[in-house]
């Protein structure tokens, strides 16, 4: 498959690692964020912590979409979607994620409600056209990726007239998060884990570019590789932080230059800007209220709002106290610190957020990690013996 | 959830659409957001939508400066 196989030489990985094993200064640590949910799961599933030396340390940071909705939206999309006149349509991605009480979307389906997985808007959009007797909202969500796609879908719905169609807005975006992972007074209450510079997300870059993160870098003094998803991408990106952290430089570099740019896609911006503004504060699920962090409908499109539509209330939820989902995504903790992890939490019984999307971190480590740990002892084991 | 796919476009169809495929998997997809979309053309795509072009020039630098690292390493 062109431009995939070709970045999955594990060959390349392990002569890439040796020189980031022969740069990494011995007399120090380094430790890289990977925002994206992309790269935790890159990076378990290629074993590429295992090709790094033990003085480079990758954190898993809180880039996944369905980990970070808040447990009150779910539930204020269960209410919705339980009403006879709605049909709800969503990301596969979010069918399982816990709401209030064992609920979630797959369980609300399975009780009568009209709740339809689609792969895009277009989808939701042809539901809205085909059976226009239903209002079809569609719980919108994702970072800056999935957003110019929602806004071309209320372009084309008011296009076509479609009354019957709306948004239940839950876009959310990156540069806020990075910089709240930095200076959010939970950081004091979590406590605060040293990071050295982030892998930042490709995908979401097409879309934004890599400017948004000069602020960041400068501001912050934290060096910024938007890498893509592929190993030899992410491994190649770790080479570069880790040749800037010895040069005690703190700049953005795009090793993703085959599909980003500095200012991204423009065409995409604009749209998203015709139909979105910022939202002063959302609550991000492990990070609290993250200040302009999110993005809701402009006021003329409140007849596309489902939340104004629809008086849609967002209750106040409590993740459950055991679940350490908060300072996992904080990277604060590991997913085997948490006491739920693989015996009441695992895929098919998720607890927490971390645990539900396969871009969670705890998925990762339940589907990849464990195993890479087991042999590991085993290795030890018989060391010892 | 947030991660895009490459694909190659095989058909330019009316209202900003696009055949493309992936290993033999063929879907229609919106190329709206994305300029000048000829077959043959890379894209990546997300939720059914093209988020960008992929560029075969700086995939190749990108390929090559692996590479350069990759021998860098070996003679580490």
């Amino acid at each position: 498959m062109k431009y995939i196989d070709e970045y999955r030489d594990g060959r390349l990985a392990k002569d890439i690692a040796r020189q980031i094993a022969a740069l990494a200064d011995p007399g120090r640590s380094y430790h890289f964020m990977e925002f994206c949910g992309g790269h935790t799961h890159a990076i378990s599933r290629y074993g590429l912590e295992d090709l790094l030396p033990a003085n480079v340390r990758m954190i898993h940071g809180p880039g996944c979409p369905v980990c970070v909705l808040p447990i009150g939206r779910i539930d204020a999309a269960i209410a919705l979607a339980m009403r006879p006149e709605i049909t709800l349509c969503t990301y596969g991605d979010l069918m399982r994620v816990p709401g209030s009480n064992g609920s979630s979307l797959l369980k609300a389906k399975a009780a009568g409600a009209d709740i339809r997985m689609v792969y895009s808007t277009l989808d939701a959009l042809r539901i809205a056209e085909a059976e226009l007797e239903r209002e079809v909202v569609f719980f919108a969500i994702g970072f800056e990726t999935t957003t110019p796609p929602t806004a071309l879908a209320l372009k084309a719905a008011i296009a076509k007239g479609l009354g019957n169609f709306s948004i239940f807005c839950n876009h959310v975006l990156t540069p806020a998060a990075i910089q709240n992972i930095l200076e959010s007074p939970d950081v004091r209450k979590l406590g605060t884990i040293k990071i050295d510079g982030f892998v930042g997300p490709a995908h979401v870059s097409t879309v934004i570019g890599t400017e948004p993160y000069e602020f960041f870098a400068g501001e912050f003094q934290k060096p910024v590789v938007v890498a893509g998803f592929e190993p030899l991408d992410v491994i190649q990106a770790i080479l570069m932080l880790v040749r800037q952290v010895n040069d005690g430089r703190h700049e953005v570099e795009n090793q993703y230059i085959r599909a980003v740019t500095a200012l991204g896609n423009e065409k995409a911006q604009a749209e998203v800007a015709n139909f979105f503004e910022l939202r002063e504060s959302f609550e991000w699920r492990g990070l609290g209220e993250v200040p302009y962090g999110a993005l809701r409908l402009r006021p003329q499109y409140v007849a596309y709002d489902a939340e104004k539509r629809f008086s849609m209330v967002t209750p106040a939820a409590k993740d459950n106290p055991a679940c350490a989902c908060g300072a996992i995504l904080r990277g604060v903790r590991r997913p085997t610190d948490c006491k739920l992890f693989g015996t009441v939490c695992t895929p098919d019984t998720p607890m927490g957020s971390c645990m539900v999307s396969s871009e969670g971190a705890c998925a990762a480590h339940w589907t990849y990690g464990r195993f890479r740990e087991r042999a590991r002892q085993v290795d030890v084991g018989r060391a010892v013996a | 959830m947030c991660l895009a796919i490459p694909v190659q476009v095989k058909e330019v169809l009316p209202d900003h659409m696009a055949k493309v495929t992936l290993d033999g998997v063929s879907k229609i997809v919106s190329t709206a957001l994305v300029d000048d979309v000829r077959p043959g053309d890379y894209l990546v795509l997300h939720v059914g939508y093209a988020l960008a072009k992929i560029d075969p020039e700086e995939a190749e630098r990108t390929l090559a400066l692996i590479r350069e690292a990759a021998a860098m390493g070996d003679a580490a």
